[in-house]
């Protein structure tokens, strides 16, 4: 054991004022020491993405940073997506295109999604492809999570001059 | 899966960072920057620091400009800073088309292009742009500042002339000039996976012949560097297939490929032919 230190970390706005060891992962921090589990434990080493959470807006892996990295941002997961009871965009379309078989992969893939969309709002297909490329998933073959994903930025941008 | 104890370090300026290294680097204490290697290798624990000396809230790391022909590179600029071009010629168009080959979106947003040297994974991007650029490279100690080569800098796998008690604290590339034409190719099984072989061409075409050429080879061998031979076959030529088949068998013949048990030396040095004749075909599209 090392020591351990004050951690406060702000999460979905929210803040949580934790004792915790520097080699504590933020990924086991959220899920553990918050009790957010929304966030997955995939592979610990970067590669499948289901720990991918934003920090400052920006999509980063849980499992690289540790906890006491991420005190003083603004850390959002796929627990702050939905405003209440109303889904984001990404999270409706996924279940409009069968885009969730186990589920393990989505919170990965949702908070990558919409970390990129607030880098790069009008990303293109080809970017937008690249970037799905990032994270794992076991299940679908990813043509749902494509097409959802495809349809949630053409919704989110809009029609010029509509909502 | 989880890192073996450390105790953590956040220094505020470049002098506290290198101090804390002066003192916790016979401690095994080791600088933490974008983390996207370390801490992989610390959830292994292939890597046990005693000591992170945390560089991602140091001031002044964060530099990245245009100034008296190169372009400052400060330890802490990640690879995603390179997504916009950094720099409005060709070398910022480079980088640009060269960060996208960089693991994947949110490993970019975290590693850092200094980062990337100081780790020296010879089938690091980056490490292939400084080589080829010869990159200027600053250390900087408790004992002052030392200005490296690239050539000079990497030694051999994951190996560095860096000492202990230094910090990579900036890299320095030369901007090049508008005409100077790139091209990029890589080989790996799956995007956004370890290069298998990459090849960065970069040269000029006056009066229809190539000048200046510089061809690049990484992720084929235990450290990047330019091809000399390669370089001679396409110096004054005018550009042709014959001439990119020459240079590129030149590349292939002469390095001395990384073994591992999924690519022999003969598919490595196929891969490099490859590799340097697609940059090639593309620089001087």
């Amino acid at each position: 054991m090392s020591e351990s230190v004050e951690v406060t970390l702000t999460v979905n706005g929210r803040p949580y004022a934790l004792r915790l060891e520097p080699r504590r992962t933020l990924l086991d921090a959220l899920r553990d020491e918050c009790g957010l589990t929304g966030t997955h434990m995939g592979c610990e080493h970067g590669v499948c993405g289901a720990c991918t959470v934003l920090i400052d807006g920006d999509p980063i892996r849980a499992c690289l940073m540790f906890a006491v990295q991420a005190q003083g941002s603004a850390i959002r997961t796929v627990e702050g997506l939905a405003q209440g009871e109303e889904l984001h965009p990404l999270q409706r379309a996924m279940i409009a295109h069968h885009a969730v078989q186990c589920g393990f992969c989505t919170p990965g893939f949702l908070m990558l999604v919409a970390g990129v969309l607030e880098h790069e709002p009008d990303i293109g297909d080809e970017a937008l492809l690249d970037v799905l490329g990032s994270n794992l998933c076991r299940c679908t073959g990813y043509q749902g999570i494509v097409a959802a994903m495809r349809a949630a930025v053409a919704q989110m941008r809009g029609p010029k001059g509509s909502e | 899966m989880k890192p073996a104890p450390f105790t953590y370090h956040r220094p505020e300026t470049l002098e506290e960072a290198i101090g804390l290294l002066a003192d916790l680097a016979p401690q095994d204490g080791s600088v933490l920057a974008g983390g996207q290697s370390l801490v992989p290798m610390m959830n292994f624990r292939l890597a046990r620091p005693a000591h992170l000396i945390d560089i991602n809230t140091v001031g002044g790391l964060d530099l990245l400009a245009a100034e008296n022909g190169v372009l400052r590179i400060g330890a802490r600029v990640r690879h995603a800073a390179f997504h916009i071009p950094a720099e409005q010629g060709p070398l910022g168009a480079m980088l640009a088309a060269v960060a996208r080959h960089i693991g994947h979106y949110p490993i970019r947003m975290r590693g850092t292009f200094c980062g990337s040297l100081a780790h020296a994974d010879p089938a690091a991007e980056w490490g292939l742009v400084a080589a080829t650029l010869d990159a200027e490279l600053v250390a900087v100690s408790t004992g002052g500042e030392r200005r490296l080569a690239t050539s000079d800098f990497f030694q051999g796998v994951m190996t560095t002339a860096l000492k202990p008690d230094e910090v990579l604290a900036e890299a320095r590339l030369p901007i090049l000039p508008a005409y100077t034409r790139f091209g990029f190719a890589e080989f790996s099984r799956r995007a956004g996976d370890f290069a298998m072989a990459m090849a960065l061409a970069v040269l000029e075409i006056e009066g229809g012949v190539i000048a200046a050429p510089r061809l690049g080879v990484g992720g084929a061998e235990a450290i990047p560097h330019r091809i000399e031979e390669a370089e001679a076959a396409l110096r004054g030529e005018k550009p042709s297939e014959a001439v990119f088949r020459a240079a590129a068998e030149a590349a292939a013949r002469t390095i001395d490929p990384l073994e591992d048990p999924q690519i022999d030396m003969q598919y490595r040095r196929e891969l490099v032919g490859a590799m340097a004749y697609r940059a090639l075909r593309q620089a001087c599209a």
